[in-house]
């Protein structure tokens, strides 16, 4: 016995319906209740915050930023201080807005990747789990083998053979990011397809495309919110490793990722303001996807 | 106003307060037990009160929701971490169970009471020998391993098992349902226990595995003295296993008394209602329509200062509104809490009616040697083999048998959900249809629908009933918007939805009215058959039968032919014409409802009849299936029931496949016996 | 339980059969001159030419993909352009490297998660429960070269409690040499913990929840028992196999946290190998790498199939 067999929504009977109902409304309420269920948890809150400040960073670029983060040099190596809150690189550009800016490329380039990972993983995906049969069957091996090798070291392999345009780093991890949304979809598809309304569909005679985007779709969105919220959140890490690598965000983008594997080696000297300072951007950035994508799940589910 | 909860109020204490050596095997008194949903509390018994006397059997009925499984658990004070008992208390064999400490409830549980739940298959550990399980029972009580390992084997044996080392040996999930539930009674019987709780123990096993466990449980009740507590929902069950039965609604026990003087003369407004909503003493609907009760079951936490049932209550006026109900005795032991037993004549009854197809009807569908064959794990499982079967316009099939009998694979076959193998041919009108769905006509689809047994699978949970009634309009009948619309008001008008129905989506209704709702998207393109897979077996009696009314009225009105699955006989037995009784796959016996009930029978379905425990009392004659039902993958040879046949001869159903015989006109069966050596069972025909 | 293991191993070969052609796609067939990518732009013409014939890029495609494939088999990439040394000699010692890394990191953080996971399970809800989810869920989502610098500074250079980089002199010892690369596999705990407690807290409020831990303690067992003869072993399935996963996965991390700490292990070598285009060494990388993912896998599978009798047994009833 759980909470949920007594909870007043779920048990019989026609719940108390208010007097005028209509569906756009009730969708609404819906809608405001699960919000508020969002607001009420910390990890959202803070979640959202930092997500937020992120945003206006990458958004406002170098207008916002105390100093130009890459054309503007000052003494190199100066320890934070009032003139330079984070301090000054080997190069004397000020940290603090070179964290700033940072935020630009990755931040449009993790988005477009999980959107279109979870476009062509949810197409994929709902196709396999609808159809299954042969079709399922080998894509499901490829898959398989696909997800055989890390992302970053297909990542690698991939963009040292093309190159590290823009287009190829967001296009390679989209790529790769699609057969881990296509299992999850096509997982959700599955149990979806085994209900019966998906039967009574086929019983009056509806298309497959019918079934799969008007009747089965609108049941899994749910799972393929969280899933682009965690997939953004896992393009981002992604994509600062590949920089740190070499084989993401090309200089001078003052990148996060890409400041580390050029600054990394001086902590040991003493100089860690350069790189510790991105860092925590990096980590503040990821672990932010990750609490509202875990909160959604949370109050999606409960 | 005196106190409902009090247990003095209660009538009853003087049956043992005499005989002060040996306590009440179980006594609750007074127990309010309340959830915290978002940290208000929900009162789910509001006062419950009863004893069990050693070596007593109780039983406890009622609706889903009623609060009958929370009571069982609580006499075990297991309880989900919301729960809480805010008053009364609980006493097993004179102990207090509700303040007990963690050690002595384990010990308590250990010596003192056992515990039977429903779905054995997952209260045994999945990833543990049977016998390592069984023993455990034993070692808990403090024997040495070898000897608990001894015991565990004769445990076995007690629940008659017959090669206990054998399944000692297995895992869980390699004995079937019975098996597993012999075994967890069994571990509950280790203890030798004072009480023995089982909770639904038979709910989800077939009518011939519940037959065989509930003989067991009548036989262990004599070998042992444990008193049992036994939670059903089926009627039936508890009239045939217990004394005394005390009524449950909305967390109240509204009458107790001897089983049969409460199942045969009852005296409170909701028990006489709960009776009547079943078809009983060999009703049809040819006769009568079924009684309902209005209303549904208030929800859990709803304050019910008074009487509990007044809300749905034919006799309930203002009285009934204002005080609380007195405890009214009518004999020693059988006491209802109602203010006007004096009145419960006035209760309406199951209203009469006549109903009858004049005329002759047009064969609908007919099926020729359709047989149906899964490939699974490279074997051929041969789910169905060469069924003929014809349905008539307007008349109702009825399929049963065992699940794995092929039952839903017939339905799905003809649908075209589970295209037949080649071979066999599905006639609507005489023409014959393509085997896939996809590929028949538009007026094939219409003129065939289903409805599932399950309605919050069957509908889609992110459309609106608008949605769905208008999409079916529209797609099997071809109509524009315009007529759709008039089309799907006539549609909610037929089905008693209201209007204010349209606009929700399907979890803001309850059961009763989503299956309306799946019942008017079958008849939204004027079907000539509709296939009925279980319909009512996920409701409630109450809500069931309403859905039965309904179901028969459409067709009354419509024409409209039935193929009817349903594993409760008394349902088929109310609703069909005709009965065909499937086993592994085959059709074994087929005729209209009187010569399948009234016999003579072929052998399985004799079985089948004499297992089903009735409200109307016990079959005249009882006939145990032994032994499992074969796999479909490796049919029996000769007849296919022959393995588990009492009618059994050697040498010639092992070996030979018996012929088809007709025993009357219209009525055939598959067996080697001739007609005037069949058996009959005199099912509660009352 | 045979034709479980002979069906899982077929099922592997495939994987990895698909994994090599899919390696050959884009190393063979992607690039339309790939002396000219690895050479550059002003590269003169000869070398290109070369280096496509060392390459074998001027092969039929088809010549090239049994090559790759016979290479697989073999496991023979031939040599590697930057060492000039066949490519096995070359990466064996870097793969027992990172090998050694990879199991002081896993020692260290399967206890501690599965111990954090079953606490968190039983105290459901709970402050301690919130703070292991929570600080799982922001640890796992951190990249392993963040948290590998962000430990180098804070233990190694501000506190100088362990050594700053990873490689121990060659005196150093077996204990010396766990105390060299303890910093790496601290951030390697960091991002598993994660993972495997969450996966592990999951696992075990289902089996706490189920019915036949329901059975055991109406048996009147005591909570203990209920736990470790009957919770555990259903509730650890899933931490098996993600644990199975995860070690396969944990070669990207690698490659980021060996940089770092300066550690000549796969995955340095093969970021290397990325940045030269010494695309034997890294085709037989990514390949090696597959390959160790579908063992873990596997191991897991088996112990999985071990632990649980259903997917061992299924099919035959009594």
């Amino acid at each position: 016995m759980s909470i949920e067999s007594v909870d007043p929504v779920i048990v019989g009977g026609p719940a108390p319906a208010p007097p005028v109902f209509d569906a756009r409304g009730e969708k609404r309420i819906a809608r405001r209740e699960r919000l508020r269920l969002l607001v009420r948890r910390p990890g959202f809150i803070v979640g959202s915050v930092i997500l937020l400040f992120w945003i206006v960073c990458a958004v406002g670029g170098d207008n916002i930023t105390p100093l130009d983060p890459i054309n503007d040099f000052d003494v190199s190596n100066q320890r934070p201080n009032a003139d330079h809150l984070f301090g000054t690189d080997q190069l004397g550009r000020d940290v603090f807005s070179r964290v700033m800016a940072g935020a630009r490329d990755v931040l449009i380039a993790a988005p477009i990747a999980a959107v279109l990972s979870v476009a062509m993983g949810s197409m994929l995906g709902v196709i396999m789990g609808y159809y299954r049969g042969w079709v399922d069957e080998v894509l499901s091996r490829i898959i398989e083998a696909l997800l055989s090798i890390p992302v970053v070291l297909v990542a690698l392999l991939i963009i040292s053979v093309l190159g590290a345009s823009a287009i190829i780093v967001i296009g390679t991890v989209a790529v790769l990011f699609t057969p881990i949304v296509a299992r999850t979809v096509r997982a959700a598809t599955l149990a979806e397809a085994q209900l019966d309304y998906v039967t009574a569909a086929r019983l009056r005679g509806e298309s497959g495309l019918f079934v799969m985007t008007r009747e089965i779709l609108p049941n899994i969105s749910g799972t393929i919110t969280v899933e682009f919220t965690v997939r953004v959140g896992y393009a981002v890490f992604t994509i600062s490793t590949l920089s740190f690598l070499g084989a993401g965000i090309q200089p001078p983008s003052p990148d996060w990722g890409l400041t580390i594997s050029d600054t990394y080696r001086l902590i040991q000297a003493g100089f860690w303001w350069p790189t510790l300072f991105p860092a925590l951007a990096i980590a503040s950035l990821v672990i932010a996807t990750n609490l509202v994508a875990d909160s959604i799940d949370t109050v999606r589910s409960a | 106003m005196s106190d409902p909860s009090t247990p003095h109020d209660e009538p009853g204490g003087e049956r043992t307060g005499g005989v002060a050596t040996r306590p009440d095997a179980l006594s609750v008194e007074g127990v309010e037990l309340a959830y915290l949903v978002r940290g208000i509390p929900r009162e789910v018994l509001r006062g419950v009160t009863f004893r069990v006397a050693p070596g007593e059997a109780y039983g406890l009925v009622g609706e889903s929701g009623c609060g009958k499984s929370t009571t069982a658990f609580a006499a075990l004070r297991y309880l989900p971490t919301n729960g809480r008992i805010t008053a009364g208390r609980i006493l097993v064999g004179g102990q207090d169970v509700t303040h007990m400490s963690d050690r002595e409830l384990r010990n308590f549980r250990a010596h003192d009471a056992s515990m039977v739940y429903q779905d054995p298959g997952a209260a045994l550990n999945p990833t543990l020998k049977i016998g390592s399980q069984v023993a455990e029972a034993f070692t808990t009580l403090g024997h040495d391993k070898k000897e608990a390992l001894d015991r565990a084997v004769d445990a076995l044996h007690r629940v008659r098992i017959a090669d206990p080392l054998r399944v000692m040996h297995r895992y869980p999930h390699q004995l079937s349902g019975g098996m597993q539930q012999r075994v967890v009674i069994a571990m509950a019987l280790a203890c030798d226990p004072q009480l023995l709780v089982l909770d639904e123990p038979t709910t989800g096993l077939d009518a011939t595995v519940e037959a065989e466990v509930l003989d067991l449980v009548r036989a262990l009740r004599h070998e042992t003295n444990a008193a049992i507590l036994l939670i059903a929902h089926n009627l039936g069950v508890i009239r045939s296993m217990c004394d005394r039965v005390g009524v449950m609604y909305a967390g109240k026990i509204v009458e107790e008394g001897d089983a049969l003087e409460v199942f045969e003369a009852p005296k409170h407004p909701y028990t006489i209602g709960l009776l009547q909503c079943l078809p009983r003493h060999g009703a049809r609907k040819t006769e009568q329509a079924l009684f309902t009760i209005p209303g549904t079951l208030p929800q859990i936490g709803t304050p019910l200062p008074t009487c509990v049932y007044v809300d749905r209550c034919a006799l309930a006026d203002d009285l009934c509104r204002d005080e609380v109900p007195p405890v009214v005795e009518l004999e020693p032991g059988h006491w209802t809490r109602c203010h006007h037993v004096d009145r419960l004549a006035q209760m309406p009854e199951a209203s009469p009616q006549t109903k009858s197809q004049e005329g002759e009807h047009d064969l609908a569908v007919e099926l020729n040697a359709v047989s149906k064959t899964f490939r699974v794990h490279g074997t051929d499982v041969p789910a169905l083999v060469s069924i003929d079967l014809g349905l008539v316009d307007g008349e109702t099939l009825g399929l049963v048998g065992e699940s794995g009998s092929g039952k839903s694979t017939l339905a799905k076959a003809m649908l075209g959900i589970h295209p037949p193998d080649p071979g066999g041919e599905i006639l609507l009108d005489h023409v014959a249809l393509a085997d896939k769905a996809g590929d028949r006509p538009a007026e094939a689809m219409r003129a065939m629908q289903m409805v599932f047994q399950n309605p919050d699978s069957a509908l889609n949970r992110s459309w609106t009933v608008r949605r769905i009634l208008m999409r079916a309009v529209m797609k099997l009948t071809g109509a524009n918007k315009r007529t759709a619309e008039e089309r799907v008001q006539q549609l909610t008008e037929g089905l008693r939805l209201s209007p204010r129905h349209l606009d929700m989506r399907p979890r803001q209704l309850s059961g009763g009215l989503k299956q309306r709702v799946a019942i008017a998207r079958a008849f939204a393109g004027d079907p000539r058959i509709v296939i009925c897979d279980e319909p009512t077996s996920a409701l409630d009696v109450s809500v069931q039968a309403a859905i039965l009314n309904l179901l028969s009225d459409l067709q009354f009105d419509r024409s409209t032919g039935y193929l009817f699955i349903s594993h409760d006989l008394g349902v088929v037995r109310y609703l069909a014409d005709r009965i065909a009784v499937m086993y592994l796959g085959r059709i074994q016996e087929v005729g209209t409802t009187d010569q399948v009930f009234n016999g003579p029978h072929h052998p399985y379905t004799e079985a089948l009849l004499s297992a089903v425990p009735s409200v109307d009392g016990e079959p005249s004659e009882r006939i145990r299936l032994t032994g499992e039902i074969p796999s479909p993958a490796d049919p029996p040879s000769g007849c296919v029931f022959h393995t588990r046949c009492h009618r059994f001869m050697e040498g010639l159903c092992d070996v030979v496949e018996p012929p088809v015989i007709e025993i009357e006109p219209g009525h055939l069966s598959r067996c080697h016996l001739p007609a005037d050596q069949l058996g009959r069972v005199e099912v509660g025909t009352g | 339980m045979t034709r479980y293991i002979l069906r899982r191993v077929a099922l592997s070969l495939v994987t990895l059969y698909l994994l090599a052609t899919m390696v050959f796609i884009i190393v063979n067939v992607l690039p339309d001159d790939p002396g000219r990518r690895i050479a550059g732009p002003f590269a003169p013409q000869e070398i290109v030419d070369s280096l496509n014939e060392r390459l074998g890029v001027n092969d039929p495609l088809l010549d090239q993909y049994a090559r790759l494939l016979r290479n697989v088999v073999t496991f023979d990439f031939g040599e590697s352009f930057k060492f000039g040394q066949p490519v096995k000699e070359v990466m064996l010692p870097a793969l027992g490297r990172s090998a050694k890394l990879v199991v002081l990191g896993f020692v260290l953080t399967v206890p501690i998660s599965i111990a954090a996971g079953i606490f968190a399970a039983r105290r459901r809800n709970s402050f301690a429960d919130r703070s292991v989810v929570t600080l799982g869920l922001a640890s796992s989502s951190i990249p392993e070269f963040v948290s590998g610098v962000t430990l180098q500074f804070v233990i190694g250079v501000q506190l100088g409690w362990l050594p700053v980089l990873a490689l121990a002199p060659s005196d150093a010892g077996l204990i010396g040499e766990l105390r060299y690369l303890l910093l790496p596999a601290l951030a390697l705990v960091a991002v598993y913990f994660g993972y495997i407690a969450r996966i592990t807290r999951a696992g075990t409020i289902m089996a706490l929840d189920s019915d036949y831990t329901r059975t055991a303690v109406m048996k009147g067992l005591s909570g203990r028992r209920v736990l470790t003869r009957h919770v555990m072993r259903n509730a650890l399935q899933p931490t098996v196999a993600v644990i199975g996963t995860q070690i396969g996965y944990l070669f990207s991390g690698l490659i980021g946290l060996e940089l770092i700490f300066n550690y000549p292990g796969l995955g340095s070598l093969l970021v290397n190998a990325a940045s030269d285009k010494d695309f034997p060494l890294l085709t037989a990388g990514v390949i090696l790498v597959g390959v160790i993912y579908m063992l873990t896998t596997l191991t897991a599978d088996l112990i999985i199939a071990w632990m649980n009798p259903r997917s061992r047994l299924a099919g035959d009833r009594a």
